[in-house]
């Protein structure tokens, strides 16, 4: 073989890798309630694609080559650790399924319950993310530590100990019931945009690792939206995100250096995902109350009107702003309030909303410390605003916002 | 529990200290602390002289021998250290990645001993 048709083999195995992880991984764990064994089954199918392969030739249905070849292994798995009965019925069961389906390629899509089970409420919040990130598209401990600032050893025994969590518990793979799903679905969607907020914070647009991770949240949440086309927050989710990536190119200026959303130049936005945003975000608004996502989206949405208008309307971010702290009252949304408050009623209404925020999240929220800063400027108060930037400015985790700060402090 | 971050820098950093007070990295330094201290996690810590101004003493088959300079020949060095007092690891890394040097250098997280030995004998 060719070396040029080597590596056109390899980029078949990247990309069926890339399409199908999650998807093999979610239909043999459903049967197994194992992820971790079900991750090994498919890398080891996967080292067996790069051995064979390239001699063979790609086989015609190259997932459900992976399948089987998975499957198997995971039946060897299970039948070497000679446990019980259950398990016999397990590998019925995945045989069953494997041996109808496996010509067609037409497994089902489980994907669905995995998200479900990587959000589950049993599971430590901080870990659904980078389970998510883990299982349903492949990445390995390494990048997820980095993304989530820590070490590669540590992050890699807290995705096993959560992996053995949902196999000793037997944590169902399956869609909640009605009754719960509302509650669950947010744990997912929460996920979702934490692993997006992660690739936008890090420095993104010069940092390929940031990056990466924002697009990755878009591809889960995109996934999620196909398999449940009918929840208006997914769309809400996308909406947001999509907004927000629209804006990457125009968050740094030519040298590297911060512009703000307000300052941003619009030609340098997005056109084409700015109006794929507004299609989900119209599609999802058809339903009369609005979830958080989609609330957020709006407020996006009226921020990108100003390539069109020239002007930001800050009446209606205010208004979105009003329904979301009803619903969702964390750090950001109070934060965001109070600059869009100022914007519309002064400096002053815009402090008073500050003040009004729980005092025991405010130490650590740069945000919060910037606008305050902002805010004291405006009314004058230039000892406390030096000092409200000197707060911002030790929380800045990106040197260029650190260096826009120390520009605005003076 | 308390936790040490060392913090290194390369020789463009140790420079920068001799600049005048609108020197942004020296700005940059003089607000972390602030807020390290408002935040109240700050514990203890201090600022080295430049790697330069070290001495660096072995002793070898008994002999002592005395070396102009830092004992590792290495790009970043070792430049202050700061004591925190944090819930976890995680939040010392949140509060390492806000340290100037973080960019320009390298910060060393480190529990501290005599903690350890707390917690084992109760």
């Amino acid at each position: 073989m060719t070396e040029s048709a080597q590596e056109d083999v390899h980029r078949t195995i990247e990309r069926v890798a890339r399409e199908s992880y999650g998807r093999l991984v979610a239909f043999l764990a459903s049967h197994t309630r194992d992820l971790a064994s079900a991750e090994d089954a498919l890398s080891d199918a996967l080292l067996s694609a790069l051995a064979t392969w390239p001699q063979n030739g790609v086989p015609q249905r190259p997932e459900a080559w992976l399948l089987t070849t998975a499957r198997n292994s995971v039946i060897d798995h299970v039948r070497h650790q000679q446990v019980v009965l259950a398990s016999e019925q397990t590998i019925r069961l995945l045989g069953e399924h494997a041996s109808q389906r496996n010509m067609t390629a037409d497994f089902p899509d489980e994907r669905l319950k995995l998200l479900f089970v990587c959000a589950h409420p049993a599971i430590d919040s901080s870990m659904h993310t980078p389970l998510m990130l883990q299982t349903v598209l492949g990445l390995d401990a390494a990048r997820i530590a980095q993304a989530f600032l820590a070490s590669p050893p540590a992050m890699s025994q807290r995705l096993v100990r959560a992996k053995a969590k949902i196999r000793d518990m037997g944590i169902k793979f399956e869609v909640p019931q009605q009754r719960e799903l509302p509650q669950r679905l947010d744990a997912v969607l929460e996920a979702i945009y934490a692993a997006f907020g992660i690739g936008w914070d890090d420095i993104a647009g010069i940092d390929q690792r940031g990056r990466d991770l924002a697009e990755e949240a878009i591809w889960l949440a995109r996934v999620l939206l196909k398999l449940m086309p009918q929840e208006n927050e997914v769309r809400g989710l996308l909406a947001l995100m999509l907004h927000c990536e629209a804006r990457r190119a125009a968050r740094r200026g030519d040298d590297g250096e911060y512009v703000p959303l307000s300052e941003q130049d619009p030609e340098k936005w997005s056109l084409s995902l700015i109006e794929e945003a507004e299609q989900h975000l119209a599609q999802a608004s058809r339903q009369k109350r609005a979830g958080r996502f989609q609330l957020e989206a709006a407020i996006q949405s009226v921020h990108a009107e100003r390539a069109r208008t020239g002007r930001i309307e800050w009446r209606a971010i205010v208004l979105f702003y009003e329904q979301l702290l009803r619903i969702c009252p964390t750090m950001g949304t109070g934060t965001g309030y109070a600059a869009a408050l100022a914007e519309v009623k002064g400096a002053k209404a815009g402090l008073a909303a500050l003040d009004a925020i729980r005092i025991e999240a405010v130490p650590s929220y740069q945000p919060y410390w910037a606008v305050r800063a902002h805010l004291l400027r405006q009314l004058g108060k230039e000892q406390e605003a030096r000092h409200a930037f000197d707060r911002a400015i030790g929380l800045a985790e990106d040197p260029a916002i650190r260096r826009f700060l120390l520009e605005k402090r003076g | 529990m308390e936790f040490t971050l060392l913090v290194y820098e390369k020789p463009e950093a140790f420079a920068m200290r001799k600049n005048d007070d609108n020197d942004p990295y020296l700005g940059a330094w003089r607000a972390y602390y602030t807020t390290l201290v408002e935040a109240g996690v700050y514990v203890r810590g201090d600022v080295l002289e430049v790697p330069e101004s070290g001495t660096t003493v072995r002793l070898h088959e008994g002999k002592r021998r005395v070396q102009d300079g830092p004992c590792a020949d290495t790009k970043e060095q070792l430049a202050g250290f700061m004591v925190l007092n944090l819930p976890s690891l995680e939040a010392a890394l949140e509060w390492a990645a806000r340290c100037p040097a973080a960019a320009v250098g390298a910060i060393e997280i480190r529990p501290l001993e005599h903690q350890r030995k707390h917690q084992i004998t109760g």
